[in-house]
């Protein structure tokens, strides 16, 4: 597997990371030396073997629906890039 | 003082031979004068050390002190600290002040654990040589001119150096056990979901794992047994009563204090790949195993060779996920030029994330994708049930299981940093422990050719840490490579 420079740059789109043009193909260089690693794992039949997603096999607890947090929003709106009136401020997105 | 163990630091504190206060001051002092080489810390608390000292000696003078009050500590800049930067290694944090505390770091607060400052990290832990950090590579105390091992290299390098007695750090791949073996120090990773991960800054949410380091089994017993218990807000927190490590080390040594015991010798991790020079101490390592009563038998990891590809498609995969959460709205980064919104997180991103980063953060979103997600992501983790298995089954045979830690000492800095698929290379013995969730400690076993630390993996059955400390506590009392120290620390 190869993946070509407008793979590259489709998937920095996807995961919202500006890639400039000698970045990319920087990039792309490295990513098919990772794949060609990863290539070594279709050699293996794995046919009828459960997929693992877990070391420990958990059920997700529950827990009595009753208000256990404060109210912290100037604590972590004092790290925020933007705010105001309480908000987070991003460019507008609605004309 | 410097060297004392964290027994005898407690024997100091306790008879007012030292008070926290003048203890922390000595650490501190040391850390101004040996972090400008060694860069092992990104942010140093001296006010908060010494304002927690103060408050250790207060209790150590009312008689309630526990076990680790007043003991100096470094945490790895991945656990969240109240009010003191929390950086992740990463410019995209880098003027991040935490809001709250990780569960690690409350607990050892309220334990009394004094701590010094933040230890550097390769950026969200994404790295086995501490080189991918934002704030420079870390140097390994033994040569300056040789890298520390990561992600959780400042911690390492710290306790090595003597800046810090312990500290925490965590373990995706390898982020404990591999710095301890190039630090001469000792490392223990437990078993997924003994040590909660609020707090803990996430990088591949299914493998992270809290874990302890020291100058010696005991003193990870130590600090590792302060560290675990059941958080709630942690969905993968384990419901299970904590367990006291330090006093399963306290049973009388005989002369054969490790006879019933058998390790098994996995043939993988004993083949081609490893340098003579590692072979050489590990052989000699388990042969001390062996005069202090321990059988070995040879075991077989048939598809351990597959947990770095694995690893680098389940990993990649949690990344892209859980740092989808840095889009420069609610803390970190944020790109001061940006037309829409779309183009804000696109920016932000790419400024505050380092290239291993961005490279994960691709992998897995590229394995993730429609059309792959069966031939890499559900392939990868049908492969981590093999490798899982694989250890099960050598496990019927043996107790615990050893091996090298890594395959080579700690390589120069910059030898493998532009070289992605060598680096994941390196963590070829630790990797599969994660994907498992396995214990797994890592302990001085000797020097190599150059005059490195090599260290020797001891891996366990789920929650076998007790048997890991003791084994290598019963080593550790029978020779003395873990009290060897590099000459800035001498």
């Amino acid at each position: 597997m190869s993946l070509s420079n407008d793979q590259v740059g489709h998937l920095a789109r996807l995961a919202r990371v500006a890639l400039s043009g000698d970045e990319l193909e920087a990039t792309r260089d490295k990513l098919n030396g990772i794949f060609g690693l990863i290539e070594q794992m279709q050699a293996v039949d794995t046919r009828g073997v459960e997929p693992m997603s877990h070391a420990q096999e958990l059920a997700t607890r529950l827990r009595d629906d009753v208000v256990t947090e404060t109210d912290r929003r100037d604590a972590f709106q004092k790290i925020a890039p933007q705010t105001e009136a309480g908000l987070y401020l991003v460019p507008k997105v609605i004309e | 003082m410097i060297n004392a163990s964290l027994p005898e630091l407690r024997r100091a504190l306790d008879a007012r031979q030292i008070s926290a206060v003048e203890l922390a001051t000595l650490f501190l002092d040391r850390i101004d004068a040996l972090n400008p080489a060694l860069n092992a810390f990104i942010t140093v608390d001296r006010d908060g050390a010494l304002a927690a000292a103060r408050a250790a000696d207060a209790r150590i003078a009312a008689g309630s002190a526990g076990p680790l009050t007043g003991i100096p500590l470094a945490h790895k800049d991945v656990f969240c600290t109240e009010g003191v930067l929390t950086t992740c290694g990463s410019k995209m944090l880098a003027n991040f002040v935490s809001p709250y505390d990780a569960h690690v770091v409350s607990l050892l607060k309220a334990a009394g654990v004094v701590s010094l400052g933040k230890a550097n990290m390769d950026e969200f832990a994404m790295g086995s040589s501490n080189e991918s950090s934002y704030f420079g590579a870390v140097k390994n105390p033994w040569k300056l001119d040789r890298i520390p091992g990561g992600s959780s290299g400042g911690s390492a390098a710290a306790v090595a150096a003597r800046l810090a007695p312990i500290a925490t750090g965590t373990d995706t791949g390898g982020s404990v056990r591999q710095p301890a073996s190039y630090c001469g120090i000792t490392g223990i990773k437990p078993t997924y979901g003994l040590v909660s991960r609020y707090g803990m800054i996430a990088y591949a949410s299914s493998l992270d794992q809290g874990g302890a380091f020291g100058a010696s089994a005991e003193d990870c017993a130590l600090l590792l047994g302060a560290m675990t218990g059941f958080d709630e807000r942690d969905s993968t927190s384990l419901e299970r009563p904590t367990e006291d490590y330090a006093a399963a080390l306290a049973a009388p040594a005989s002369g054969k204090p490790l006879e019933g015991l058998t390790i098994g010798l996995p043939r993988e991790f004993f083949a081609e790949g490893m340098a003579d020079d590692v072979r050489a101490t590990i052989d000699a390592a388990i042969a001390q195993y062996r005069a202090l009563g321990a059988t070995t038998v040879e075991v077989s990891l048939p598809n351990a060779k597959l947990a770095i590809p694995a690893y680098y498609v389940i990993a990649p995969a949690e990344c892209s996920s859980n740092l989808s959460r840095f889009d420069g709205v609610r803390y970190g980064h944020r790109a001061a030029d940006y037309g829409d919104l779309g183009d804000m997180y696109a920016k932000s991103r790419a400024e505050g994330f380092g290239a291993e980063v961005k490279r994960r953060i691709l992998v897995g979103t590229y394995v993730l994708s429609h059309g792959y997600y069966d031939a890499y992501y559900l392939q990868a983790q049908r492969l981590r049930r093999l490798i899982a298995q694989d250890f099960q089954a050598a496990l019927q045979h043996c107790d615990l299981i050893a091996g090298p830690t890594t395959p080579t000492t700690a390589w120069a800095l910059g030898e493998k940093a532009d070289d992605p698929v060598q680096m994941y290379l390196s963590d070829i013995y630790t990797i599969a422990v994660n994907l498992a969730g396995l214990p797994g400690l890592s302990h001085p076993a000797g020097f190599g050719a150059d005059g490195l630390p090599v260290g020797l993996q001891l891996i366990g059955d789920y929650f076998a840490e007790s048997r890991l400390l003791g084994a290598a506590h019963r080593f550790q009392q029978a020779t003395d490579w873990h009290a060897r120290r590099p000459a800035c620390a001498g």
